[in-house]
């Protein structure tokens, strides 16, 4: 007989079974990376201003991380999605919260680690300066942030996976979804570098946004993760 | 299954006293707004894009609304009946053209007045999200598979647009209050509403209002039709592949002899 | 005595055509059922639809006690499928895969071990990773991880293909002691003879029915 396992152990053997095919097979950390690299190597070909880069550094950063954030999360299904991996944890009835939440963390860690590679490129290529007044603004920014990116991508990830035709769907679900996103956290960036005169203290409630966000989606995904996977 | 038959005239009572009103009240909108009331003091005639702009902009939530709430029925109800589904997407069909339809004379307004088709009003760019991720909530309602699980993932859909469209609105208005541009473009702070503009926007809303609800009547009931159809045909097929079942047994058992 | 899998004119339907159409089929605890057919006469669909995978769009249908029709869900745990396609991870290894479901179901490391040794998987082989094994190889595996998860119904589509003549006996072995713990077992397979021999009963599916 099989026993029902808890929620906390689905989430640990998912993440850890995620993270391990990443570190393996290295698809984001060899192909993913260097195309946001690029992607902030294009803007500065494209807004050719040192000053406006400088300026606008933090929202390039995260629009970097937002189309990155498509292609991790098609990664990250069709992992599962390849032999039928998906179907088999439907059809072992693994708690779908599980498996919404464990690739959610999966994807998160991907997420911020490409974050830290994108921020050191925007200091190096954009001339941004990192204070220390800011930088607990920024950490917090970057971990709620993040978190709501990691569920709406998951969400959406699962509903686009795998059929013909449905992954070109993914983007446009979900970067109206992400906009509040977007918003929030390119503002807190910019606060916690000064761009424009913005001040440390106006960051925090776009911190506020963030945090609602993750929580909504968290929450919002926990709930309707299994009824969007399901055939 | 099911044995409702559907009159060839699709209009009911019902349909047709809400087609009379709403023909009736959108008379009165155009006459009132065109010819009867007044220009604006400071926006001339321009002002009369108002009459199209405001209720179709209520209309476009309203459509929001109704597709949401018929989802959470559709959640809800033990039978999961398919009416809610269906109406939920009749719904956000006609809403989708009011959406366009309040960003495009909300754009032309803006021309006129401002001087430019677009200023990043809350509103209006609120809108503009409520037009995209209706055009998803489509997209993934035509993504095929049973009845049911079409119903069950837009349902799911329009419930997280719920989540979505606040949080979105909110942002928006945080980020416009930074730049503090005077930016809310049906300017309804700067016009002097007389007694007569009113009446007609009021009107207005109630046509308009009308107009969708008879749309989306008519739109479900071809919905209605659509998926009777599926089941006649379902039975057809049924029919065929017993025919096929019974001459491959015989050949089957024939061949093992 | 209630039956484990109790269809009646059950029908479920893929853009309008009945992949199972009126299937009616009862299969007590303890059985192994052979389904045979023609290829695209509904095998496979009999087996997912068990599985609690796909809906039934008229008619009854009950898994293990459950009306699939009110609930599709909470039966899956019990029930084991094995499909065309494997389930595997193809980054991780042969043992990462069979533990990734034991951690799933709780089973123990130990089991694990043992039950690798029987599908013939030793020590060097189970380090392997997944994209560098033969069909058979992954096939074993998928058994493997269908095997840790002890469900009470099994679902077989195919279980003996791309397995050499040692694989399949172990494979039915495994089969055999499974049905005397108390597990039924449904196959689809075209290799007639052998699972005959395997088979308490078959039947076949034709054209989306069932025939006897």
């Amino acid at each position: 007989m099989s026993t029902q396992l808890s929620l906390g152990r689905v989430v640990r053997a998912i993440v850890a079974k995620d993270l391990r095919i990443e570190l393996r097979s290295r698809v984001v950390i060899n192909q993913i990376f260097p195309f946001a690299g690029l992607v902030m190597v294009m803007f500065a070909f494209a807004l050719d201003n040192d000053d406006v880069l400088t300026r606008v550094a933090g929202g390039l950063v995260w629009l970097a991380t937002l189309f990155s954030l498509i292609i991790i999360t098609q990664r990250s299904f069709a992992v599962d999605t390849a032999d039928g991996a998906l179907e088999a944890q439907r059809v072992a009835g693994i708690d779908p919260a599980g498996i919404f939440v464990g690739k959610a963390l999966a994807v998160m860690v991907q997420l911020v680690t490409l974050e830290i590679m994108l921020f050191v490129a925007a200091v190096v290529l954009y001339r941004v300066q990192l204070h220390a007044a800011g930088a607990v603004l920024l950490v917090t920014c970057v971990l709620s942030a993040t978190a709501g990116l990691s569920f709406v991508g998951t969400l959406y990830g699962g509903l686009t996976a795998g059929s013909r035709g449905r992954e070109t769907l993914l983007p446009l679900l979900m970067l109206p979804v992400v906009a509040p996103v977007l918003i929030g956290a390119t503002r807190a960036t910019e606060s916690a570098f000064n761009s424009g005169g913005a001040a440390v203290s106006d960051g925090w409630p776009w911190v506020g946004v963030l945090v609602v966000f993750a929580a909504a989606f968290g929450l919002g995904g926990i709930l309707s993760f299994g009824s969007l996977i399901e055939e | 299954m099911n044995e409702q038959t559907f009159n060839a005239r699709v209009a009911t009572p019902t349909t047709r006293l809400v087609g009379a009103m709403a023909l009736v009240s959108m008379a009165w909108v155009v006459i009132g707004g065109l010819f009867v009331t007044p220009k604006d003091v400071n926006q001339g005639d321009a002002v009369r894009i108002m009459y199209v702009h405001v209720p179709t902009a209520w209309v476009a939530y309203l459509a929001f609304i109704v597709t949401a709430l018929a989802s959470a029925c559709w959640l809800i109800s033990r039978k999961h009946s398919m009416g809610f589904d269906r109406v939920a997407g009749a719904s956000a069909e006609v809403g989708v053209v009011f959406m366009a339809m309040t960003l495009l004379s909300g754009s032309l307004w803006g021309r006129i007045t401002w001087g430019s088709y677009w200023a990043w009003d809350p509103r209006l760019t609120t809108t503009a999200f409520l037009l995209v991720t209706y055009i998803g909530y489509l997209a993934v309602r035509g993504l095929g598979g049973s009845l049911e699980q079409r119903a069950r993932r837009s349902a799911v859909i329009a419930l997280l647009a719920v989540l979505e469209i606040p949080l979105v609105h909110f942002s928006v208005l945080m980020w416009r209050s930074l730049h503090q541009k005077a930016s809310v473009l049906s300017g309804d702070g700067d016009i002097k509403m007389d007694g007569s503009m009113l009446t007609t926007l009021l009107v207005g809303v109630i046509g308009f209002t009308l107009t969708f609800s008879w749309l989306v009547l008519h739109r479900q009931r071809v919905l209605a039709m659509q998926d009777a159809m599926q089941m006649t045909q379902l039975d057809a097929a049924l029919r065929e592949r017993a025919n096929e079942s019974a001459n491959k047994s015989t050949i089957e058992s024939n061949r093992l002899k | 005595m209630s039956s484990v899998i109790d269809f009646c004119d059950a029908v479920v339907v893929f853009n309008g055509f009945p992949a199972l159409a009126e299937a009616s089929i009862e299969v007590q605890r303890g059985e192994i059922v052979l389904l045979q057919g023609p290829n695209g006469a509904g095998k496979t669909t009999l087996l997912r639809a068990c599985a609690g995978l796909l809906p039934i769009v008229r008619g009854e249908a009950s898994v293990l006690g459950v009306d699939l029709s009110v609930d599709r869900q909470s039966v899956r745990s019990r029930v084991g499928l094995l499909g065309h396609a494997n389930g595997l991870f193809a980054d991780l290894t042969i043992s990462e895969n069979v533990m990734f479901w034991a951690q799933m179901v709780g089973a123990k490391v130990a089991e694990v071990a043992s039950i690798l040794q029987r599908f013939g998987i030793d020590g060097k082989l189970a380090q392997q990773k997944v994209m560098q094994l033969s069909a058979g190889q992954k096939r074993r595996c998928a058994l493997a991880c269908l095997v840790v998860r002890r469900a009470e119904l099994w679902l077989l589509d195919e279980p003996h293909a791309g397995l050499d003549a040692t694989a399949r006996d172990e494979i039915d072995a495994i089969i055999r002691e499974a049905c005397t713990a108390g597990a039924t077992v449904l196959i689809a397979s075209h290799e007639l003879e052998r699972a005959r021999g395997l088979a308490t009963r078959s039947v076949s599916v034709i054209a989306g029915r069932v025939v006897s």
